[in-house]
């Protein structure tokens, strides 16, 4: 038993030890603190829930910054119960767009206020219109970007704090923008955030980079809405099977005692 | 043929009756009651049960999830996506089956390699061995059709890169990766067949499991001595000793796994593949499943044709080559029975073989490693560039070369002295009663 374990413990140990020799292409992002615990980095707080205003900051910043060039299409105005809005304010958010709908009974489509059960609008009619309007490619969809990119989070808040003037011989191809978060660091869409560019109604101060955490906060929970279920009920199942181990264990040893 | 009802003696006169006319609870006891179990096992036998319960897991998980899915290309990555947001705790269930996946294949991967190191493969064992592989194999072959269902951009590409590695086969090869696509690259109908094949093969898995137990319960376990059972006091009745203990081990696993599920549910997964899949647009680097590693790289490994010495004509080309290598890699546990010359089993006294196995372990890790790095990568040690091509061909050759040398070092290798019987070395001195003498138990 023992020199098996050794064994298997020499050949993790080889890997390991090789692991950070590899010359590395990737980007490591600065680590934030989420009181959700980051939806990408494992175990890192299983007691996380999200932060209810830093959610609807985000989803401020996401409806009057990012949504007029990138859709959230797997969301639906209902789930912002989610961020702590009650059933009259989600009404009046989806009022505020008008959905095309039908055909009605004559066979015409028609235009209509959003309901809750309203997916969130898109900015653009198909993938298509959006290339068109955006230099040929379209703006990715948002609603799982979290989960999506290498560095979930962390990578959003690097990304929009990462614009700043190429260094010199690095030349910026026209109508890219040199963002250093960026993989390759040319990136299409120009620096979305500004200080103040927001007004957020609890009164935050809205810097780049709380802007850039908030919004980031709330992509996190548009890509894993149900974080906070999954850690209620992992806390329940952990202590019934620990303390199931702990019974079984204590059986074990009484039925094998006879044997030893 | 006797005919007439079967004599049982259960108390319970239900059990009885249904007994009389369907033995299935004397075949239970027979089984799985009183079959006399080697009473040394450790806790590597415990994963073959555990194995079990992941496969019913995968099962269970699946089909509630073959409930909520679509299997079209414009339909199944949202499909996916409203199980995950939508069905009722379809997140939890998704979850289980992603991560589940992973499991199944880190509970196999213990199993096979407790076979190999206590050697469970050697005679009268290699029917049990060889079913064994088989199953291996339908896992594969169900994994690799399973990570395609959600259609994000790995699905996609990594199914496009697997059925292509077909066309390296001479004359047929072309022909196959059509009828694997149902058309001319992967599309829907590649999905359709997939998803029917991904729900057909866990239920063929199953049928080939049956076989393997059956098979184990004709010449009963190995065990870590490897010295065959020489009488009652060498053995335990299944029930309860080894109920027990499988179902302890089974909980500790069941907890580390749902420590996944819970609380890094994505840490084996590849953010790509929430990116949904685009035909168009191929990810800068494109990798399988962990458990595939090993074989990826091998594939890899070979990057050179082989030809005749100074002639220039081409043997085998360096595609099909890789192609060759990754499945010769599998392939080659089926003759392991008859490659392994030695005729002592256990690791334990078997100096060289544990040599070897510990190589063969570094080289599956290195290989698992090399696997997941791009093609062109390289370790910097100091001033020098170690291409990691050449350390996947050096593993490659571990890999290979541990196997292909048992015939001989079962010729050389000096065996340590075996013990005379199981229960000398674990209850020491000789009692002649099992469990008559309560001494303190010896390390074996």
């Amino acid at each position: 038993m023992r020199r098996l374990r050794s064994l298997i413990l020499a050949g993790l140990v080889a890997v390991a030890a090789a692991a950070p020799a590899v010359a590395s292409e990737e980007m490591e992002y600065p680590k934030n603190e989420w009181s959700h615990g980051a939806v990408t980095r494992g175990f890192s707080n299983i007691f996380g829930t999200f932060d209810r205003k830093a959610l609807q900051r985000g989803f401020q910043v996401y409806k009057e910054v990012c949504s007029a060039c990138h859709s959230m299409n797997l969301l639906s105005y209902r789930n912002l119960s989610a961020l702590g809005y009650n059933e009259a304010e989600i009404t009046a958010i989806a009022a505020g767009y008008d959905m095309t709908d039908g055909p009605n009974d004559e066979g015409e489509m028609f235009t209509r206020k959003g309901v809750p059960a309203d997916h969130f609008k898109a900015p653009f009619p198909n993938e298509k219109a959006a290339a068109a309007a955006n230099g040929g490619k379209a703006p990715p969809d948002l609603s799982l970007i979290v989960k999506a990119r290498k560095g979930g989070e962390d990578y959003i808040v690097a990304l929009m704090t990462g614009f700043e003037t190429a260094p010199a011989g690095f030349t910026v191809p026209s109508g890219g923008n040199y963002n250093k978060a960026f993989p390759g660091h040319v990136i299409a869409m120009p620096p979305p955030l500004s200080d103040g560019g927001v007004t957020f109604a609890d009164g935050t101060k809205a810097t780049v980079e709380q802007q850039a955490k908030d919004v980031a906060t709330f992509l996190a929970w548009a890509a894993e809405p149900n974080l906070e279920a999954r850690h209620q009920m992992g806390l329940k199942v952990m202590i019934f099977l620990i303390v199931l181990a702990g019974i079984l264990y204590a059986a074990k040893r009484a039925v094998w005692a006879d044997q030893h | 043929m006797a005919h007439g009802p079967a004599t049982s003696s259960f108390k319970n006169p239900v059990v009885n009756w249904l007994d009389q006319r369907l033995p299935i609870f004397t075949m239970i006891q027979k089984e799985y009651g009183v079959f006399p179990t080697p009473r040394n096992f450790n806790y590597f036998w415990n994963f073959g049960a555990i194995a079990m319960i992941m496969l019913v897991t995968m099962i269970v998980s699946g089909i509630v999830l073959a409930m909520h899915y679509t299997p079209n290309t414009n339909l199944a990555f949202n499909s996916v996506e409203r199980i995950m947001r939508d069905v009722n705790f379809g997140w939890l269930i998704r979850y289980i089956h992603m991560n589940g996946a992973s499991f199944f294949f880190i509970a196999v991967y213990i199993h096979i390699f407790r076979g190999l190191y206590y050697g469970s493969y050697k005679k009268p064992r290699e029917l049990l061995w060889m079913v064994g592989v088989v199953i291996f194999l339908l896992m594969m072959a169900t994994a690799f059709m399973g990570y395609v269902l959600p259609w994000g951009q790995m699905s996609f590409w990594g199914a496009t890169v697997i059925t292509n590695l077909f066309s390296a086969l001479p004359l047929v090869g072309q022909d196959i990766v059509t009828l694997l696509w149902g058309g001319f690259s992967v599309d829907n109908p590649t999905l359709n067949r997939f998803f029917a094949l991904h729900y057909l093969l866990p239920f063929v898995i199953a049928a080939v499991v049956f076989l393997h137990v059956a098979a184990l319960h004709v010449t009963g376990s190995n065990n870590p001595l490897g010295v065959e059972p020489k009488g009652p006091q060498d053995t335990l009745p299944f029930h309860p000793y080894y109920t027990v203990k499988d179902s302890f081990g089974t909980v500790v696993y069941l907890a580390i796994f749902a420590a996944f599920v819970f609380y890094a549910p994505n840490f084996f997964g590849e953010p790509d593949n929430y990116i949904q899949a685009n035909p168009m647009v191929t990810p800068p680097h494109i990798v399988p499943e962990w458990y595939f590693l090993p074989y990826y790289a091998i594939l890899r490994s070979i990057t050179f044709d082989i030809s005749i010495p100074f002639t220039g004509l081409k043997l085998i080309e360096a595609k099909l080559g890789g192609v060759i290598a990754m499945f010769g890699s599998i392939a080659i546990l089926f003759i392991l029975p008859w490659l392994d010359t030695s005729p002592v089993r256990s690791a334990r006294f078997r100096p060289i073989f544990k040599k070897g196995i510990l190589a063969f372990l570094v080289a599956f890790f290195l290989l698992m490693y090399v696997g997941a790095q791009t093609a062109d990568a390289a370790w910097h040690l100091g001033g020098l560039e170690i291409p990691l091509v050449y350390v996947g061909q050096l593993a490659t050759l571990v890999y290979f070369g541990f196997f292909l040398s048992l015939p001989f070092v079962g010729l050389i290798e000096k065996p340590l002295p075996l013990p005379a019987s199981i229960a000398k070395p674990v209850l020491g001195g000789g009692a002649s009663a099992a469990g008559a003498t309560a001494k303190p138990m010896e390390k074996a």
